[in-house]
């Protein structure tokens, strides 16, 4: 399936700020089996004085850029041709948690593949007892690690409710919970915490979703911006394996990928810093659609 | 031995000096002798009076609080400090000791080097089992943006400190190894020279190894990793500012060192050059010492809440131009768990085993060990076991010898098993004691306190080098497992003592026959800041002051309740903020607060006397706010005040070095004092006041004796305004100040600009001329206040240029 993304994202400061810095993380890249880049390109209004792209641990596209003179404004525009190739129905071998734990403990690596930098606690994505309380009522200890995984997400998007009003980027995962709201990335901390309690390595993915569905099925929930997912480690043989809690499905044909890291940390698409106070306001449009033919 | 040791154990201060049995006691060895070390010590110390003691102590007491030695404790409130908590007698230990701990710690730290190397590059510990992978990817302190990066200069590690303890059979232990941005240093330095004030003649004797030197091969290490392509970069300290608990001894080391103190906010990094901001702009950085945690260096790439490091420090780093002491991503060598494998590390990497061992420590996560630690839980302090606290620090999450410190939450068994892998268990070890002076009825006496000692080792070109002796930690009384100075511990000197007289450095070696005056340095633009405006805040007081106690001596010779003139002075207070409802108005300790925080931010350009001055001030005038009544008794305290002001004024224009930094604090002061004489000449010279208002201006100008002098006359608008607007040599005048400020202006760089004056120059020279050359009737109210309104751009502008 082939996708023309555009991007647009809007900063504005209160008052003139000097050498202002960020660092983008929103160029989508090249995932076996998954997807493929045809083109990208991503461009930063005023023109910066500095511009550096890079790779980040995860192998995430960076784009660091400065501007030594003062701005009171940014844009920062992606267009991208993305092929999207998505397997469905895989076969269940993934093993139970217990043994998920043990091949866990023998994978003896800390490159950036290995599972161990998702299974410990992050900033954002730690499990709390009341979380693990509801969990233990969702997943059953006779379930293999993918079901625990889709029991969770699934129970998740049962329970909670999609409101971007109920929070903002700053809400810690247990307030959002607790009062079982929230946006994407709520749903994606609250699911990666249980994951990482039930001893499932899990991560966060950043990307795009499809803006208008194909005929006849549903509009997803998180199309008008940045949406996010969650990554699951499932033992060696099945890897990692992607759900989205938000709509209460795996990932698939109309999710594309920008990176992916521990939590929203990780994989900011934007991370500014400003000399001075002053808050900033910030615009966003998005647009993913098919490519005829 | 034993015959000559009697006496001395007899004597009142020694006999009551009981090790507890099964404890290595640094004075007595295990037969109950002296050790020879300590002797000619305990026997001095023995032959003093309690008066001669006391005295002494004393002095070492009063050098810590003149030169202003605090410790802060963690809290909310940034002016909560707490005198430096020093023992006042020595750890004294024989150099064959310190022998014994510099071979084993250079082995360690040559270790740490290795496993640094080894955790930010192919991962090897890991792959091949010698370290669980959980313990690197779960820990906090290992930074992934580090991973693949080469540090400048080809070394992780620059800087450490080992905690040390002795075991009950003599020997050493590492309690744990302080990689990250160890402190202590400093302090070190400070319980030398308090300790040396108490016990001069012992330093007499040339036995006992100076610190000085190490430091001299520090500062040398340090900046000589500035070099880079021929070029020399500048090096700095970073500090995460005054609330920090140790931010005195940064102050005090960049002080030491010559090297200068930086926040977060001083930097920035252009092309993946790090740079300070300065006065005359950004200028490049070489080498930064930091004393901040690396999580907090850079919020864009680690802990984006950070608001005390440097967006894009890591990308200087990344690019090579950065040497960072230590490497950033070094916390992680300081974690518990990691003590766990380094002995087992040693072998893999060094080919043998730790020359002094560390603590024993068991990670959990490992099912023998963990059966291990349950089964001997009686002993073991068990805790998180990515904690970088040193064991013995003793905290709400750790259990020591079974027991929950605090609030058990559930049996241990239960805890080890369910939370397995964050935990570890470490060997209650019982420590060493070591002499301590108590004070008692009878006049004092030793008594054995638990301690342990914190060895600083720095590399240098020919490998590492330690700081001999200068620290200790003391513990309480009896309890042998809990050393904290938040919780009441003390620090001592360590004596490291040799049998024969030891090389006497100076603190600075001078090479015969040449020197050279190193230049000043670039003044960061945030130090010239808080200058500046240390500057306007004290004349803001000293202004304030003088009209406050002239509306309460006014007050005090009972006027009628409608009198006009006070009416009018309260009115003009009022308008510049100091309504006179209360003796000491809110703002005027606001000001004085302010300008103490300015001090506080340049502690390490400021001299200790001056800083003392401003402390002292402060808290007199906090005192008064509970104490002073109107009228008289306002009026003395406001003297009381003034003279305190003027104290720190002398001492900052008489003692103060003619650096950048002095110029800007005088032209803070001086725009400062010719705004608050225009203001008041505006509001005292109309013509339609009460009789006795021009007399006020004159009084609040400090000018009436002046007055009468060179006039001879009653006072009137034109003798007023000539003395206190025209007159070039009233120190109180505005043309006196705005001469001042344009001489003070010339002096900084970028003052001229091709060749003519700098636009801020251009806006003070018509000043200065026509106030040069106008007659007082011809000057209005309203000319008055435009001057007010320049000199408010000339502020701005030099804001802009310099101060950011």
């Amino acid at each position: 399936m082939l996708y023309d993304i555009n991007l647009t994202i809007g900063y504005d400061y209160a008052a003139p700020s000097d050498h202002s810095r960020n660092l983008f993380r929103l160029l989508p890249q090249d995932i076996p089996n998954n997807q493929r880049v045809l083109s990208r390109l991503l461009t930063v209004d005023p023109l910066p004085t500095e511009r550096f792209d890079g790779r980040d641990f995860f192998g995430n596209a960076t784009t660091s850029v400065m501007w030594h003179d003062p701005i009171d404004a940014f844009t920062v525009r992606l267009v991208a041709r993305i092929d999207r190739s998505a397997f469905e129905s895989e076969l269940d071998i993934s093993p139970t948690l217990p043994r998920l734990a043990e091949e866990l403990a023998e994978y003896r690596d800390i490159g950036s593949l290995s599972p161990h930098h998702f299974a410990a606690r992050s900033r954002r994505a730690t499990a709390w007892p009341d979380l693990m309380a509801a969990v233990r009522g969702w997943v059953d200890p006779s379930m293999s690690a993918l079901q625990a995984v889709v029991a969770v997400g699934e129970a998740l998007h049962r329970e909670m409710v999609f409101d971007p009003e109920a929070t903002d980027v700053d809400t810690p995962a247990e307030i959002a919970f607790s009062t079982r709201s929230g946006v994407c990335q709520d749903f994606s901390h609250v699911m990666i915490a249980a994951l990482r309690g039930l001893g499932v390595p899990a991560g966060y993915v950043s990307g795009f979703l499809r803006t208008d569905p194909p005929p006849g099925q549903p509009r997803l929930e998180g199309a008008d911006a940045m949406h996010a997912w969650v990554r699951a480690w499932v033992g060696g043989e099945m890897g990692w394996i992607e759900y989205d809690p938000t709509n209460g499905r795996m990932s698939g044909a109309d999710h594309l990928t920008v990176g992916h890291g521990r939590d929203y940390d990780d994989v900011a698409p934007v991370l500014g810093a400003m000399r001075g106070l002053g808050a900033h306001s910030t615009m966003q449009a998005v647009d993913v659609v098919p490519v005829a033919g | 031995m034993q015959e000559r040791a009697r006496p001395m154990a007899e004597d009142p201060r020694l006999a009551g000096y009981r090790p507890a049995p099964g404890v290595a006691d640094e004075l007595y060895d295990r037969d109950g002798v002296m050790r020879p070390v300590w002797k000619p010590f305990v026997e001095r110390l023995c032959a003093m009076s309690p008066e001669e003691t006391r005295e002494r102590f004393e002095r070492g007491n009063q050098y810590l609080r003149d030169a202003g030695v605090y410790f802060r404790q963690y809290s909310n409130d940034p002016l909560q400090e707490r005198e430096w908590p020093l023992s006042h007698v020595p750890v004294l230990l024989h150099e064959s000791d310190w022998t014994t701990i510099c071979e084993g710690l250079t082995q360690r730290a040559d270790l740490l080097e290795a496993v640094m190397a080894d955790l930010y590059g192919p991962g090897r510990l890991v792959s091949e089992g010698h370290l669980p992978a959980e313990l690197v990817a779960g820990n906090p302190h290992w930074l992934r943006p580090m991973v693949g990066v080469a540090p400048r200069g080809g070394h992780f590690l620059h800087f450490l400190a080992f905690e040390l303890g002795r075991s009950p059979d003599g020997s050493w232990l590492v309690l744990g190894d302080r990689t990250q941005a160890p402190s202590g240093a400093g302090f070190a330095l400070e319980n030398r020279v308090a300790t040396t004030r108490i016990f001069p003649e012992h330093f007499a004797g040339e036995r006992i190894h100076r610190l000085a030197a190490f430091f001299n091969g520090f500062r040398a290490a340090l900046t000589g990793l500035g070099w880079s392509n021929g070029m020399l970069r500048g090096a700095g300290i970073l500090t995460p500012g005054p609330a920090n608990d140790a931010y005195y001894e940064h102050t005090y080391i960049a002080r030491y060192l010559g090297i200068p103190l930086l926040e977060g906010e001083d930097l920035l990094v252009r092309n993946g050059q790090a740079m300070v901001r300065t006065i005359e702009g950004p200028q490049p950085l070489g080498v930064l010492w930091r004393r901040i945690d690396a999580g907090f260096a850079d919020p864009i790439e680690f802990n984006p809440t950070s608001r005390i490091g440097a967006p894009g420090l890591m990308e200087a780093v990344r690019f090579g131009n950065l040497a960072m002491v230590n490497a950033l991503g070094s916390g992680a060598l300081e974690t518990r768990a990691m003590l766990a494998f380094l002995p087992r590390i040693a072998e893999v990497l060094q080919g043998g085993a730790l020359k002094i061992p560390n603590i024993a420590t068991w990670w959990c996560g490992g099912t023998a060990e963990r059966d291990y630690v349950l089964e001997n839980v009686e002993r073991m302090m068990i805790g998180p076991a990515l904690s970088v606290d040193l064991p013995f620090t003793v905290d709400a999450a750790t259990a020591l010898g079974g027991r929950l410190r605090k609030a058990a939450h559930m049996p241990i068994a239960e805890w080890l098993r369910s939370g397995a892998e964050e935990l570890v268990g470490q060997e209650a070890v019982t420590l060493s004691t070591t002499p301590a002076w108590c004070e008692t009825e009878a006049g004092g006496e030793l008594r054995p306190r638990p301690m342990t000692i914190r060895v600083f080792a720095a590399r240098g070109p020919n490998g590492w080098s330690f700081m001999p002796g200068g620290y200790a930690r003391i513990g309480l009384e009896g309890d042998t497992t809990t050393l904290s100075m938040q919780s009441g511990g003390a620090v001592s000197d360590v004596w490291i003592v040799s049998d024969t007289p030891v090389p006497q450095p100076s603190l600075v070696e001078s090479p015969k026959g040449e020197f050279r005056r190193s230049g000043e340095g670039t003044l960061p633009a945030r130090a010239a800041d808080n200058l500046f405006w240390l500057g306007r805040y004290v004349e803001r007081c000293e202004d304030a002051t003088r009209l406050i106690r002239a509306y309460h001596l006014r007050l005090a010779a009972a006027p009628e309740p409608d009198d006009r003139l006070l009416k009018a002075l309260s009115d003009f207070m009022t308008q510049i903020g100091f309504e006179p409802t209360r003796p000491v108005p809110e703002a005027l300790i606001d000001r004085i607060d302010m300008a103490q925080n300015c001090s506080f931010k340049v502690r390490d350009r400021f001299s200790t006397d001056g800083w003392l001055a401003l402390k002292d001030l402060a808290q007199s005038a906090h005192g008064m706010v509970e104490t002073a009544r109107p009228g008289d008794d306002a009026a003395r305290a406001m003297g009381v005040l003034l003279r305190k002001i003027t104290g720190f004024s002398g001492l900052v224009h008489e003692n103060m070095y003619r650096f950048s930094g002095w110029r800007f604090l005088s032209i803070g002061r001086a725009i400062e004092r010719a705004d608050a004489l225009l203001s008041m000449l505006v509001a005292f010279t109309e013509p339609d006041l009460p009789p006795g208002a021009l007399d006020l201006a004159v009084e609040v100008g400090d000018s009436v004796i002046t007055h009468q002098r060179r006039y001879r006359v009653a006072t009137n608008r034109d003798t007023v305004v000539d003395l206190l607007a025209l007159d070039a040599d009233n120190p109180r005048s505005v043309l006196f100040q705005l001469n001042r400020l344009r001489r003070l202006l010339e002096e900084l760089s970028n003052a001229a600009e091709g060749g003519r004056p700098g636009p801020i120059l251009r806006l003070v020279m018509p000043l200065t001329t026509r106030l040069a050359v106008v007659l007082p009737d011809e000057v209005t109210q309203e000319e008055l206040a435009g001057i007010r309104g320049t000199l408010f751009q000339v502020s701005d502008r030099i804001t802009q240029t310099y101060l950011r």
